[in-house]
Order: structure tokens, then C-alpha cells, then sequence
């Protein structure tokens, strides 16, 4: 499988700190990639460095065989930031719409995005009235629109009901199914389990890069949050040697 | 750029408005009342009525706009949709025209509105047509959205963004030739004046009160605010950075 993002050394500092320290991995073309790691840990920075919003020190990140941020990526490249940026003087309705139209899509492609998040009965209310769950949706339906080639979500289950964040991962899947790439980050070791392949950071550096099976069996545990604790522990061990 | 995604903010820009009904009610009766104001304070002065109300008709706008327009664009800022609409096929000149249109639309309603209450209720007398009024009112609402846009990228917080009030537009107030006469000023003075776009825009319109044809230097002074509008817009566009620290 071709990889649809690839990032190579990458190496970010945010002020005078260092976010990124050489950072390398890979998120493979039609899988659901999760990006795990505690808060804090350079999750949305890498996050914006694929989407092309960061400035890097050094490195490489290539995002469809294109150099990230290339003007020809940003119609085929969805993301949804942290925070919800939508307008919240605007209705669901209005903010789907407004975002269809920048990909030169009608108003009926922005109507399906925010029923495709179950938003459906809320699309004529104003985002700024809504639940932060809801508006965090709402976010959602901007960055699926037009079904991009690459989805990156940062945070995109925060908030939800277990139901909703069920329904939602099945739409990630379905997505991959249909040819999308997406790289989804959490900070919530429980959805790691839902995901084609992990990435785990962890104070800018990458700690792990494997299928769940994968990592389960290299820790020789089946919890995820655990297989994670070990491969840490492990990992100081050699530092501290 | 794209003239449809251009449309398509503009169209965004004042769904945006509608929604505030507040904000529209007192863009556009505001002005009206405050000329109202100034008619009763003037009521025994005679002619200084019609020369002040006049310059305000062009310095409302100015002001309004570029108020409204730091805050809208300091909120795409801090909320993330600036940097989101940064990875969308928006280009940045989409987005500050967008601005420009819809603010100076707005201004056309505004300016609509207060011109007809000068005119019609509170009796302004001017040589030249009420319609040049209009259109400097509005040349000048979209000077202001110009600046807005530009300062709102040196200022983090609402607060600061109200600062840049006094900083960039009460000067201009001060010495567009309002209080004192342009002539009468220190030369010094007078050179800091010249260098100011609001000068040629109340000009302009004092060219309006004293004209029955519109002169060669009232659009001379509406090129001059034009010209200072786009290289506001050119400034506002370089301060908007894809990648950011």
C-alpha cells in the first residue's frame, strides 16, 4: 500500500522550544491512521505541519507525492483544527455551506456533510447555540466535505456521546473503504483499538508505529494503554543506559 | 484568486450580519441620529451645520467600518477559521475583497440612509449631488474595512484591537481639516495631513458642498482614498500567512 503522508525527520520549534524532534512515519493511502499521545505531546503541531499551517525548522513532510501545503493539496486535503473553527454566528446549515462553496461544491454537498454527522435536526440552529459536542461536529461536516482525498482530524471524537462516537468511527472507516486516507488524532488511549495503524507520541518524539495488533504483541499485552506504558518504560531504559 | 469564492465570502460575511440584528439596526440608523445631534447643536450657527455634517458623513463610515471590521477579523483569528480557510482553496485576496464588498455594501445602506436624513430631514444644503456623497461615504467605509483588516494582525485581543483606534484614526480625524482649516495648521501639521487618506476624503466632499459639477480634484481626492485603500489591502494580504510559528 502506497503511503498517502510521509514525514521525514521533522524537527518544529514553537518558540524557543523544540515541539518536534525529527519526527519520521508514514500514514498509509485508505487506512484510519490514530495519532495517540498525551496532551501537550506535539500531536496538533504535527497535525499542522501535514496540513501545511506550521512553519518546520527541518525535515520533510509529503502529503500525496506533493510537498505539504502545495496550493494543489489544499482542495484535496480536509481538516478540522482542535478548537471548532466554524462561525458561530452562522447556522450548521450556513457554515457547511459556505465551506462547500469554497471547494466550488452546491449547497446539497454541504446539506449531506452535516447529515453525515447527524446533525440533520440542528442544521438551521446557530452554531454558537449549540453543545460543544454538536459544534464539534459541526466542525466535522466542514472538513468532510466534498470527500477529500486526505481527511486530518485532530480531536474529532471529544465530547461525544459513546453512541455517536461509534457512528462516527464507522464513518472514518467507511471513508478508508472508499478510498480516503485519514489520520484522526486522540488523547484517549480507548480509541486506539479503533484504528487500522497507530502512531504514538509522546514529548515530540515518535514511541510507537504499528498495527494495534501489532503493538500488543511487541509489549506482550492486550490492553493498548498498558502496551503503551511498557514500550515508554522500555524506551527510558535504553535512554538512561 | 476566485471571483465565486470571493462571492461566496462576501455572501458568508453578510449572512454573518443578518444574524446580528443589533449590529444592523445600529449601523444603520447610528449615524442619522448622531447628524441629528450635531443639527439641533448647530441649530442657530447657520452654514457651519451643513460643513460639519457634510465631513461627518464621510467620517462615520470611516470609523464604523474599520471598528467592526478589526473585530471580525481578529475573531477569524483567534477562533481558527483563519487558519482553517488558509488550507481551503480560498486564496488570501478572496477573503479581504470578501471583506471589502461586503463592509462596503453595508456602508452603501448606511450611507443611503444618513445622506437621505441630511438631506431630506435635517435640511443639508450642498452645490453637488447627494449621490457623490454616497459614493465618498462608501469609498471611505471600504478605506476603513481596508485598515481594520491590516491593524487586526498586529493586535491579539479585542482590547487591542479597539487601541488601534486612537492610534490610526483619531489622528486622522484631528487633521483631516475638521476642527481646524487645513491652511491654518502648522506647516508641519499641515505635511502629516497630506500624508493622511482621510484628508482627500473629507476634501472630496467639502469639493461636493462647494460644487455643482463634480471637480477634477473631488475624483483626484476619491483616487487618492482608493489608491490608499488597495495598498492597505496589499499591506492586510502579506500579514496573512499560510504557515505560521
Amino acid at each position: 500500500m502506497p503511503n498517502a503522508i510521509e514525514v521525514t525527520d521533522l524537527v518544529v520549534d514553537r518558540g524557543k522550544r523544540r515541539v518536534l524532534h525529527g519526527i519520521s512515519c508514514a500514514v498509509p493511502a485508505g487506512s484510519v491512521t490514530g495519532l495517540l499521545g498525551p496532551s501537550g505531546s506535539g500531536k496538533t503541531t504535527l497535525i499542522r505541519a501535514i496540513v501545511g499551517g506550521q512553519i518546520v525548522k527541518s525535515g520533510t513532510v509529503t502529503v500525496l507525492g506533493r510537498p505539504a501545503g502545495t496550493a494543489a493539496l489544499r482542495a484535496k486535503v480536509g481538516y478540522m483544527t482542535q478548537a471548532p473553527s466554524v462561525y458561530a454566528d452562522l447556522s450548521v446549515r450556513e457554515n457547511a455551506r459556505y465551506f462547500a462553496a469554497l471547494y466550488g461544491l452546491g449547497a446539497a454537498e454541504g446539506d449531506r456533510a452535516v447529515a453525515d454527522v447527524g446533525l440533520a435536526d440542528a442544521s438551521g440552529q446557530l452554531v454558537g447555540n449549540l453543545s460543544g459536542g454538536q459544534r464539534s461536529r459541526a466542525s466535522l461536516a466542514c472538513a468532510m466535505i466534498g470527500t477529500p482525498e486526505v481527511l486530518v482530524l485532530d480531536e474529532p471524537t471529544v465530547g461525544q456521546d459513546p453512541v455517536l462516537r461509534a457512528d462516527l468511527w464507522g464513518k472514518f472507516h467507511a471513508l478508508a473503504e472508499a478510498g480516503s486516507t485519514l489520520l484522526v488524532s486522540s488523547h484517549v488511549m480507548d480509541e486506539a483499538g479503533r484504528c487500522d495503524r497507530l502512531l504514538l507520541i509522546r514529548e515530540g518524539r515518535l514511541v510507537s508505529d504499528g498495527t494495534p495488533a501489532a503493538i500488543r504483541a511487541a509489549a506482550a499485552t492486550h490492553d493498548l494503554e498498558e502496551a503503551f506504558l511498557r514500550l515508554i518504560r522500555e524506551q527510558e531504559k535504553v535512554a538512561v543506559r | 484568486m476566485s471571483l465565486r469564492i470571493t462571492m461566496a465570502t462576501t455572501a458568508r460575511i453578510l449572512r454573518q450580519l443578518r444574524h446580528d440584528r443589533r449590529t444592523v439596526a445600529l449601523l444603520a440608523v447610528m449615524p442619522a441620529v448622531l447628524l441629528t445631534l450635531l443639527y439641533f447643536m448647530y441649530e442657530k450657527a447657520g452654514p457651519t451645520f451643513d460643513r460639519i455634517a457634510l465631513t461627518m458623513l464621510g467620517i462615520f463610515p470611516f470609523v464604523i467600518m474599520f471598528l467592526v471590521t478589526s473585530i471580525a477579523m481578529l475573531r477569524e483569528r483567534t477562533t481558527g477559521t483563519l487558519e482553517r480557510l488558509l488550507t481551503t482553496p480560498l486564496g488570501k485576496l478572496d477573503l479581504l475583497f470578501g471583506y471589502g464588498l461586503a463592509f462596503g455594501l453595508a456602508a452603501a445602506v448606511q450611507g443611503t440612509v444618513a445622506t437621505g436624513a441630511a438631506y431630506w430631514l435635517l435640511d443639508l444644503q450642498t452645490r453637488g449631488a447627494g449621490g457623490l456623497v454616497v459614493l465618498i461615504a462608501v469609498v471611505n467605509a471600504v478605506l476603513g474595512v481596508a485598515l481594520g483588516l491590516l491593524c487586526s494582525a498586529f493586535a491579539r485581543t479585542e482590547f487591542q484591537a479597539v487601541q488601534f483606534l486612537p492610534v490610526v484614526v483619531v489622528p486622522q480625524i484631528l487633521l483631516c481639516g475638521l476642527f481646524v482649516p487645513r491652511g491654518q495648521m502648522a506647516s508641519w501639521l499641515e505635511a502629516i495631513s497630506d500624508a493622511l487618506p482621510l484628508t482627500y476624503a473629507v476634501d472630496a466632499l467639502i469639493q461636493v458642498g462647494r460644487s455643482a459639477e463634480a471637480t477634477t480634484t473631488m475624483w483626484r481626492d476619491l483616487v487618492i482614498v482608493a489608491g490608499a485603500t488597495v495598498v492597505a489591502l496589499i499591506l492586510a494580504a502579506a500579514t496573512l500567512r499560510r504557515r505560521t510559528p
